[in-house]
């Protein structure tokens, strides 16, 4: 959390108020451009290194992806899919780096109940606290990409940071910097933009006539976007989702009137989310997680 | 590479065939993005899986392992047949128009000469008519029916699309796709780049799958062309720099022959390298030859070699045979002929063909000497892991001795990239524990020898006593005195050949490069072809000016690229006769009117006249080789050849199993399998996640590719009733594994003469030693046969079978 001393915080976990922007950073934007991917897992590389996390060695399920699914130690991951295209008869391997989307309007955070536990940036960067994460699991069925994953001991809420910290001094994502082919590149939104532009251009001249710029309505739009050859079918994708959008429950609770409806609301919710979602081990919302959510809920209304 | 990494930036069409670029060089692909993306080229993958870098292509076409050249073969024909050829690049600049002399013949797949007792040609009449003149006769008008150009024709008839189909398994119509792909890059203006690794070397006619392409190449006019060219993808950061000096049994540094037995002194060696130029006004710069190699032999032995003494060409070892490859050391390690092996940062037991002859071979030693960063499964060949090497310790009483080694990190020197590009790296970090730098062992070892020889004598001890060691530390030579004796320098004061009284370099200063390189003895010179790198200006391999000339994309002032710089080989070439580039835009040397002049080092005399003097300066001919003479112990035109262990029969040649030039040893011709007990066609590859067997130590890659598996067909696995990730046992004639099947849409069985034809993927990083998991490499499988002419193992199309299995003891599932 390097970053909290350079970036301005625009809005934090469970709290009423954001900080006034005392200055204005452009808002920057991650491009992953899908049709220059080549699956070689570098930025999953530097991520662990950077980071400086400790993924297990696991085994080889049936598929190039490993991990097979991110965790609290994996923060970005290649996701494949072997896909025939129905009008070509031909097979594409779809490729698509996976990791927090960085939502303009970020859904873990609506969902978060720990003060400071989630905050976004000016840049539009969303970070995750771990000092004030209380590992309830909320963020993750606040997200509508199924991102944040919950260690075990102790339980705190991991995702990618599109490197807060290194952005905050200047540099790109470390996935960014170690991207061979400069599929993933960095840089203001407006550049980031600009730049998809070209691409997709360049592939509608290839013949993707559907080429376009994942960068999703639903959630006000994200600050890590993707450059897709069949943007028309986001799902074909490892499941980007078409339409995400934040739960409709998050947006109850957190934008209710009085705070007895909010919390009824998270109730119904946390129910939702114990049976959905953070189904097993320590990732479970015990007892006592919801009486100390409930408690520094009230306590800073 | 003829062209460097950077220039793919500026083709139009690249070829990926015989390679997996995006997986396997990664970093290098960088420049086949940027290409697609700054000027819209297209990408182009032909291979028998659907790779990472299929997976980026504009188009895909599959092929059936070991067929290449059929393909390729095949696009000659289309090229030809549908006047896609750059005529004004191929009459002048290739050997078109040369006459053949009679005598030669190519029929049911054989050459003239063939001596089916050795396996090899009497290659005699491999060879162009001589004229009166002693020059070659060449025919301009190509009508002659032996001049090359008809002899081609005839020879590619048979690559129809239909035999393309049949042969390799690649639909006609998608072969057509490629073929007009292709064919348009025969205009002038238009450029296609190859890139290759080991899918194509790693056969027994691994030489001609590449000389395939490079006739391609040059019937497209795209040989010394920006975003032209036939370029390897080298491995390993260093093996460029490995092969330019000679750590091959025939080889000595720059490319020079390992002398044979029957050149007894230097003038019988000499005699056959005299490059005498085959067509008037050439310049057949081997012709240098000798400048080349008495300045070798005076950087071994410094003073010691004189001229009286033939420069103590006696002391260099001479082969009594062509090679003592790999293949050959283990086959006489088998039979107890070879006792001792030093093995330097090279793990044989997982990269040698047949594991088990392999660890047999390791069995009978004396001592193996193991100098590697990493704890190799080599050196621990005699530990029992289970089935993963299931030797018994008891039995086998070869010493090892491990001497560690700093990695590439921890050490100062230069990396030979696959543009040739002699890039000095600095020390990151010190070396752990023991580990000492390969040049202070070898020094060690040295030394000690050298001490045993002036003790106790023995069998000729002279070379080593009096091998050139004028470092200042005898124990630890520098990364810099080294490089500064590649370079070589001047021993006496070098004089201009036309002005004897004008020296052009004084004594004891470094060579600016290998023209100043002299047969008497005044020069010395540890690898000609380097020469340049380390000059009086210092050291140009640590150059870091990355200033794009002319935006040619070749950046000549970083680093240092043999030789002397040049960035694109015969670059000459990449103008037409009267010396203007064929594309105005891709401009990289051309003919101001009195001199050669460019962005880059031109390949060629500075003042010689470009309708005269051709672009191929080191070919006698002073053109580039369509049909090669006598070069190739395989044939002068690549043929189709199945591989020794083929899934059908040679349907031009029935009768010919494999290279029929290709050396067999009988107790592994016995192990060869044939189709009826082994269906399925076995290829091998690597993975982007990790290196050769390095990476599997790092936590990171084994991480990332954690386990070894197989891939397989979805109707493969329907076949046999295999499950994805479930456990599958594979075997061949040599040897059995066990892997998780990985069940794929990216393996598609393939149609051939009726019948479907089945391949089992088998990646090669896993072993018994580091992080991952335990595992199989595809060596316990794979014959040991080799390519004709440099003995690179057939690894990439064998036969195999495949059933499911129960896990391995220990393993998850058991």
């Amino acid at each position: 959390m390097g970053a909290a001393r350079t970036m301005t915080v625009v809005r934090s976990s469970a709290t009423s108020s954001a900080n006034a922007a005392v200055s204005f950073r452009d808002e920057v934007v991650k491009l992953i451009d899908v049709s220059k991917c080549i699956g070689c897992k570098a930025c999953q590389a530097a991520c662990i290194e950077w980071n400086d996390t400790v993924q297990p060695i696991g085994y080889f399920t049936g598929s190039y992806q490993n991990p097979p699914d991110l965790t609290p130690h994996m923060f970005t991951l290649m996701r494949f899919n072997e896909w025939v295209n129905p009008k070509s008869g031909e097979l594409e391997w779809l490729i698509r780096k996976d990791g927090c989307m960085h939502c303009a309007e970020p859904g873990c955070l609506a969902a978060c109940p720990a003060p400071g536990a989630i905050v976004q940036y000016e840049n539009g960067i969303v970070d995750f606290v771990q000092e004030n994460c209380i590992g309830c699991g909320y963020c993750v069925k606040g997200c509508p990409f199924d991102i944040p994953r919950i260690s075990a001991m102790p339980a705190k809420a991991y995702k990618c940071t599109l490197c807060s910290d290194r952005v905050a001094v200047g540099d790109g994502p470390a996935c960014a910097k170690a991207c061979p082919t400069e599929a993933i590149v960095f840089g203001t939104k407006q550049e980031m933009l600009h730049h998809a532009a070209g691409r997709l251009i360049d592939l509608k001249s290839r013949g993707f006539a559907e080429a376009g710029l994942y960068n999703p309505g639903g959630v006000k739009g994200t600050h890590v976007m993707y450059v897709l050859p069949h943007a028309d079918q986001p799902e074909l994708y490892s499941n980007l989702p078409a339409n995400p959008r934040i739960s409709p429950w998050v947006k109850i609770w957190k934008g209710a009137a009085t705070k007895y409806a909010s919390l009824a609301a998270m109730a119904a919710f946390i129910v939702g989310a114990v049976v959905h979602h953070v189904a097993s081990g320590p990732n479970q919302v015990s007892d006592k997680d919801e009486e100390e959510a409930r408690k520094l809920i009230e306590g800073r209304r | 590479m003829t062209n460097l990494w950077t220039d793919i930036r500026s083709t139009d069409l690249v070829i990926v065939m015989g390679g997996n670029a995006a997986e396997a060089h990664p970093c290098g692909f960088k420049w086949v993005t940027r290409a697609k993306a700054e000027r819209g080229a297209k990408l182009i993958v032909v291979d028998p899986r659907f790779t990472r870098t299929a997976a980026v292509a504009d188009y895909y076409a599959p092929i059936r392992p070991g067929t290449d050249i059929t393909f390729l073969l095949g696009l000659i024909k289309y090229c030809i047949d549908n006047n896609k050829v750059q005529w004004d690049y191929v009459k002048p600049y290739t050997n078109a128009a040369f006459v053949v002399k009679a005598g030669y013949s190519f029929k049911d797949g054989l050459f003239s000469g063939y001596d089916p007792a050795k396996r090899i040609y009497d290659r005699s009449t491999w060879d162009y008519e001589i004229g009166p003149d002693g020059y070659a006769v060449v025919d301009e008008t190509l009508t002659s029916p032996r001049c090359v150009w008809n002899l081609l024709k005839e020879h590619v008839a048979a690559y129809t699309p239909e035999m393309v189909e049949r042969i390799c398994g690649t639909p006609k119509a998608k072969f057509l796709h490629v073929a007009a792909m292709v064919g348009e890059m025969s205009a002038p203006d238009k450029a296609m780049t190859s890139m290759y690794a080991l899918g194509w070397t790693q056969h027994s006619y691994g030489a001609q799958n590449i000389r395939t392409m490079a006739m391609l190449q040059l019937v497209l006019g795209n040989i010394g062309l920006r975003g032209g060219g036939v370029n390897a993808l080298r491995g390993h950061s260093n093996i460029q720099g490995l092969t330019d000096l000679g750590l091959m049994s025939e080889l000595i540094p720059g490319y020079l022959g390992m002398p044979h037995d029957n050149e007894k002194d230097l003038q019988t060696y000499l005699k056959t390298r005299g490059f005498k130029p085959l067509r008037p006004d050439q310049i057949s710069y081997w012709k240098n030859y000798p400048n080349f190699m008495v300045s070798f032999l005076k950087a071994m032995w410094g003073e010691a070699a004189t001229k009286d003494n033939d420069y103590h060409y006696d002391w260099i070892p001479k082969l009594d045979k062509p090679m003592y490859d790999m293949m050959q050391a283990f086959e006489l390690m088998a039979h107890g002929k070879m006792n001792g092996y030093v093995c330097q940062g090279f793990n044989p037991l997982l990269s040698g063909p047949n594991r088990a002859k392999v660890t047999t071979g390791l069995s009978k030693l004396k001592f193996l000497v193991v100098m590697d960063p990493l704890d190799t499964e080599t050196a621990n060949f005699w530990q029992n892991h289970g089935e993963y090497n299931n030797v018994d310790p008891a039995e086998i009483a070869t010493e090892v001795i491990q001497l560690p080694t700093t990695c590439f990190a921890e050490d100062e020197g230069s990396l030979t990239n696959s543009g040739r590009w002699l890039q000095w790296h600095w020390a990151g970090g010190d070396p752990p524990g023991q580990a000492k730098a390969d040049a202070w062992i070898m020094a060690q070892i040295h030394l000690r020898m050298k001490a045993l020889y002036q003790k106790e004598g023995g069998k000729l001890p002279e070379p080593i006593l009096n091998l050139d060691w004028q470092y200042k530390v005898p124990a630890n030579p520098t990364p810099d005195e080294l490089a500064r004796e590649m370079n070589g320098k001047a021993l006496a004061p070098v004089a201009d050949p036309a002005d004897p009284t004008k020296i052009l370099v004084a004594k004891g200063k470094q060579l600016p490069s290998f023209a100043f390189l002299r047969a008497d003895g005044s020069t010395a010179c540890g690898c000609w072809i380097y020469s340049g790198c380390y000059t009086e200006a210092g050291n140009m391999m640590a150059r870091r000016d990355n200033t794009n000339v002319g935006d040619a994309n070749v950046y000549p002032k970083w680093a240092f690229s043999w030789p002397v710089n040049r960035r694109i080989l015969y670059n000459r070439a990449s103008c037409d006769l009267t010396g203007k580039p064929w594309d105005p835009t891709r401009k990289i040397i051309w003919w101001n009117g009195k001199l050669w002049t460019g962005y880059d080092v031109p390949d060629m005399l500075p003042t010689a006249n470009p309708e005269k003097v051709m672009p191929f300066i080191m070919d006698a001919e002073g053109t580039a080789r369509l049909w090669v003479r006598g070069l190739m112990v395989d044939g002068p035109f690549p043929t189709h050849y199945e591989p020794f262990e083929a899934p059908v029969v040679n349907v031009l040649a029935p009768r010919i199993r494999g290279n029929p030039a290709s050396r067999v040893f009988a107790d592994d011709l016995a192990e060869f399998g044939d189709a009826k007990e082994f269906p399925i066609v076995g290829t091998s590859y690597r993975l982007t996640e990790h290196f050769h067997f390095w990476t599997k130590h790092d936590r990171v890659n084994a991480m990332l590719q954690p386990e070894f598996f197989v891939e397989i067909s979805e109707q493969l696995a329907k076949e046999k009733r295999i499950a994805n990730g479930s456990w599958v046992r594979v075997w061949s004639r040599r040897g059995s594994i066990k892997a998780v099947a990985c069940v794929t849409k990216r393996l598609q069985p393939f149609t051939i003469e009726g019948r479907t034809v089945h391949m089992v993927g088998i990646p090669l990083h896993w072993g018994f030693m580091g992080l991952t998991h335990k595992g199989f490499g595809p060596n316990s499988l794979t014959p040991v046969v080799g390519d004709a002419n440099v003995e690179t193992p057939e690894f990439k199309a064998f036969l195999l079978d495949i059933e499911p299995t129960t896990p391995p003891a220990g393993f998850h599932g058991a």
